[in-house]
C-alpha cells in the first residue's frame, strides 16, 4: 500500500489527551486519541470507523489543530505541520486553505442569518482568493454548481433548505477555497437513507473531478466501505485495524472489527435470518480510565491474562494490512 | 369485531400550521394481528410517527383527525375521550422513543421512574413496585438492579438509558409496544444488542411490536410485515419477502437499489433516487413520488394511483403496476 516515505498524509503516534479536572500529580485526561499512526496517498480516502466517542472526530480535529495536539506527528505533503516532541507547530494559515472539513451536523455548521452565497463567500474572503465582486460571484456559483445546487440557491438562507442541501452547502463551503485534502466527519449520517446514495456519488465524483483526499469518517461500516479505498477501526483512542477494505469486511484481522461488522443489520431477510451475530456484551468503558493491556479486553471473547498485561504492538500482519491483537492466531 | 390487534382504515390527518394544511396522513390503512411485528419505513417526513401516535391518541392541537377509522384490542381509539385514552397508554400500548435521554426526567432516579410507571397502572404497594422493578430490569438484562435503581439516567449509557425506557414501557406487559426509531442514536453494536432484546421480550411476553426506522437492514431481520411510506401515504405494504425481493412501486424498488453493499467485491457506482423528499406544505397533485419517478406517466401527475392488490398482504399504489395488473388480468 501506500509508502510511508512519499505519502501525501502521514500521521504518527498521534496523541490527544484532554484535560479532565484533579491537580497535580492527580490530574486527570480523557484519552480521546492515543498513538494512532496512519498514511493516506494523494487521491486516496481513508476511511475511519469505529463505536461513538472512540476518538474519530477528535483525530480528525487535531490533525487541522481545530485541538492541539498533546503528542505525535503530522507530515502534510512533506511538511511538518507538527511534531509536539520537537515542539514544531507551522503557521496554519497557509493550510487552512489547502485542510478543510465538512461537519456532521448540517443544521448546526451553517450560520442561520447569512445567505448560502455568503456562507460560501465567507471562506474566498478569509483566503483573499477572488481579485473582484465578480469573480468571488463566479466561484460562488461554480462551488453551488459542483454540489448539484444552482445560482438561484445563493440568495436562500439555509432553513430554506433541507437536510441534504444543507449539507451540500457545507461541501460547497469547503470547496470554495480548493482544497486538497478534506475531513469528512460523518457527513451523511444525519441525511435520509434516499439522500445518502446521492452524497456518496457527489463526494465520489469531487474527488476524481478536482483530485481530492478524503479522511472519511462515518459510523456506518457499508457506507464507509462503499466510498474508501482503506479503513482504519478505531477503539477507545485508539487505531486497532488497517487495511484495504474489501480486505477488511471479509477477513477481519482484529475481534473488535469481526463484531462490529456481525453487528450490522443486513436489508436481506434470507442472510439476516441465517447469519450469526457475535454479540459485543456491555458499553465501552471510559476514556477517562481506559482498561490495561489491551484497551479492547473487557468486551473481547478471546482476552485471556496476557491481554490485560501487555499492549499489543501496532503490527503489519500481512502486507498492508495492519493489526493490533495478541491472539490474532485464534481468530477464525 | 376485527381480527386485528391494530387495525387503521383510511386514517386521514392534517396539522393545521400557520403555513397551511400539512396532510401528514392521507388515507393511511394498516393492520397488525397480536404478537406481530410491523415495520414502518420512509423518509424523514413521511408520516411514521404520526400513524402510531395517532393510534395513541398523541396527535393533538394542531394535528386533527378528518377520517378513517382506529381500532387498537377491541377499543375504537379515535372515538375516545383524553381520558380514556390516559387508561389504555402505559397499559395496554407503550411507547419508546429515538433519545431515552429526553424521555427519561434527569432528575429522578431510574428506581423512582420505573416505580412511578408501575405504581400509576397498577395497585401495586411500593414494596412490591421497587420488586417488580428490579425484575423488570433483570428481564432487560440490567445487572445489579438494586445499584441501577438508585443512579441517575446521566449515569448510564445511551444503550443502559435505552434498556431503561424498554423497562418502562414494559411495566404493565403491554399488548403493542411502539418502537419510534428506538436504536438511531445508537452505534450498530448496542443496536444489536437493543434489537435482539426486543426479539426475546416479544418471544416471552407475546407482545405486538410497530417498529418505526429508516434503516431497511433493522426491519429486514425482525418484521412480519412491512409498510413503506412516502409523503402521508402507504405506497407498499407486505411481507419482508414481499418488499424485499419483489418491491413494486418505484419507491421501494429506488430504496432497495440504493443501499450500499457490504460485499460487493468491485466497486460499483450506487444508483440512488434522485430528487428532493416532498414538500409536505406544497405536494405534487397526483402520484406524490412523481417528481422523482423515472417511470413517471401523463396519469401519474393528474390522479392519485388507486390501491392494487398483489397477493393476500401485499399491495400498492401505483399507476404502473395498475396497469400490469389490469393488463394480466385482461390477458386471461
Ligand atoms: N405537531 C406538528 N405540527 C405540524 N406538523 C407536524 C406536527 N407533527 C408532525 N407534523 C408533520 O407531519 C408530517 C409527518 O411527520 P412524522 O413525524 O410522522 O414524520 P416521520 O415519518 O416520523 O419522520 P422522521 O423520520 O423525521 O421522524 C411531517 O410533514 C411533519 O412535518
Ligand atoms: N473538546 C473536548 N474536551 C474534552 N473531551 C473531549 C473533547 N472532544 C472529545 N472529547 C472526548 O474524547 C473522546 C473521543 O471523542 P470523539 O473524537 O468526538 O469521538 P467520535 O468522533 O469517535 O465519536 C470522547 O470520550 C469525548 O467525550
Ligand atoms: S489483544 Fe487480547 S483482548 Fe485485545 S483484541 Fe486481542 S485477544 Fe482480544
Ligand atoms: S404512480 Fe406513476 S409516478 Fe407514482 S410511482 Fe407509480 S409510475 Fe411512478
Ligand atoms: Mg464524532
Ligand atoms: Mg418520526
Amino acid at each position: 500500500m501506500s509508502d510511508k516515505q512519499n505519502s501525501f498524509i502521514q500521521v504518527e503516534h498521534l496523541q490527544q489527551y484532554f484535560p479532565a479536572g484533579g491537580f497535580g500529580r492527580n490530574k486527570k485526561y480523557i484519552q480521546a486519541v492515543d498513538d494512532v499512526s496512519f498514511t493516506i496517498s494523494k487521491g486516496e480516502t481513508l476511511g475511519l470507523v469505529g463505536e461513538s466517542g472512540c476518538g474519530k472526530t477528535t483525530t480528525g480535529r487535531t490533525l487541522l489543530r481545530l485541538y492541539e495536539p498533546t503528542g505525535g506527528r503530522f507530515v502534510y505533503d512533506g511538511n511538518v505541520i507538527f511534531d509536539v516532541d520537537k515542539k514544531q507547530f507551522v503557521d496554519m494559515l497557509p493550510y487552512r486553505k489547502r485542510m478543510q472539513i465538512v461537519f456532521q451536523d448540517p443544521y448546526a455548521s451553517l450560520d442561520p442569518r447569512m445567505t448560502v452565497g455568503d456562507i460560501v463567500g465567507e471562506a474566498i474572503d478569509v483566503h483573499k482568493m477572488a481579485a473582484n465582486k465578480q469573480e468571488r460571484y463566479e466561484i460562488i456559483i461554480e462551488m453551488l454548481r459542483r454540489v448539484g445546487l444552482n445560482s438561484e440557491h445563493a440568495n436562500r438562507y439555509p432553513h430554506e433548505f433541507s437536510g441534504g442541501q444543507r449539507q451540500r452547502v457545507g461541501i460547497a463551503r469547503a470547496l470554495a477555497v480548493r482544497p486538497e485534502f478534506i475531513v469528512c466527519d460523518e457527513p451523511i449520517s444525519a441525511l435520509d437513507v434516499s439522500i445518502q446514495a446521492q452524497m456518496i456519488n457527489m463526494f465520489e465524483d469531487l474527488q476524481e473531478e478536482m483530485g481530492l483526499t478524503y479522511l472519511f469518517i462515518a459510523h456506518d461500516l457499508s457506507a464507509v466501505k462503499h466510498i474508501s479505498n482503506r479503513i482504519g477501526v478505531m477503539y477507545l483512542g485508539r487505531m486497532v485495524e488497517l487495511a484495504d477494505s474489501y480486505e477488511l469486511i471479509t477477513r477481519p484481522l482484529h475481534p473488535y472489527t469481526k463484531s462490529l461488522i456481525s453487528a450490522i443489520p443486513i436489508a436481506d431477510p434470507k442472510i439476516a435470518k441465517e447469519s450469526k451475530r457475535i454479540a459485543l456484551q456491555g458499553d465501552v468503558p471510559s476514556p477517562l480510565n481506559p482498561p490495561s493491556g489491551c484497551r479492547f479486553r473487557t468486551r473481547c471473547p478471546y482476552a485471556d491474562e496476557k491481554c490485560a498485561q501487555e499492549t499489543p504492538k501496532w503490527r503489519e500482519v500481512e502486507r498492508g494490512h495492519f493489526s493490533a491483537c495478541h491472539h490474532i492466531d485464534k481468530l477464525d | 369485531m376485527s381480527e386485528y390487534l391494530v387495525d387503521i382504515k383510511n386514517e386521514r390527518l392534517s396539522f393545521f400550521t400557520p403555513a397551511g394544511e400539512v396532510k401528514a396522513l392521507n388515507d393511511v390503512s394498516i393492520h397488525l394481528k397480536e404478537g406481530e411485528v410491523l415495520g414502518i419505513v420512509g423518509e424523514s417526513g413521511s408520516g411514521k410517527s404520526v400513524t402510531a401516535y395517532s393510534l395513541m391518541g398523541l396527535t393533538a392541537y394542531p394535528g386533527k383527525l378528518i377520517g378513517g377509522s382506529l381500532y387498537f384490542n377491541g377499543h375504537q381509539v379515535d372515538q375516545m375521550t383524553d381520558k380514556e385514552m390516559r387508561k389504555i397508554r402505559g397499559n395496554e400500548i407503550s411507547i419508546i422513543f429515538q433519545d431515552p435521554m429526553t424521555s427519561l426526567n434527569p432528575v429522578y432516579t431510574i428506581g423512582n421512574q420505573i416505580m412511578e410507571a408501575i405504581l400509576l397502572h397498577t395497585d401495586k404497594s411500593k414494596e412490591q413496585a421497587r420488586e417488580r422493578a428490579k425484575e423488570l430490569l433483570e428481564l432487560v438484562g440490567i445487572n445489579e438492579p438494586d445499584k441501577r435503581l438508585k443512579q441517575y439516567p446521566h449515569e448510564l449509557s445511551g444503550g443502559m438509558r435505552q434498556r431503561v425506557m424498554i423497562a418502562i414501557a414494559l411495566a404493565c406487559e403491554p399488548k403493542l409496544l411502539i418502537a419510534d426509531e428506538p436504536t438511531t442514536a445508537l452505534d450498530v453494536t448496542i443496536q444489536a444488542q437493543i434489537l435482539e432484546l426486543m426479539m426475546d421480550l416479544k418471544k416471552k411476553l407475546g407482545m405486538a411490536i410497530i417498529m418505526i426506522t429508516h434503516d431497511l437492514g433493522v426491519v429486514a431481520s425482525m418484521c412480519d410485515r412491512i409498510a413503506v411510506m412516502y409523503a402521508g401515504k402507504v405506497i407498499e405494504y407486505g411481507t419482508a419477502d414481499d418488499i424485499f425481493y419483489n418491491p413494486k412501486h418505484q419507491y421501494t424498488k429506488g430504496l432497495i437499489r440504493s443501499i450500499p453493499r457490504i460485499d460487493a467485491k468491485e466497486h460499483e457506482r450506487l444508483i440512488p433516487i434522485e430528487g428532493t423528499p416532498v414538500d409536505m406544505l406544497n405536494p405534487p397533485k397526483g402520484c406524490p413520488f412523481a417528481p422523482r419517478c423515472e417511470e413517471c406517466m401523463k396519469i401519474c401527475l393528474r390522479e392519485m394511483p388507486p390501491v392494487t392488490d398483489l397477493g393476500d398482504v401485499h399491495y400498492t399504489q401505483c399507476w404502473l403496476i395498475q396497469k400490469e395488473e389490469m393488463e394480466k388480468g385482461a390477458a386471461k
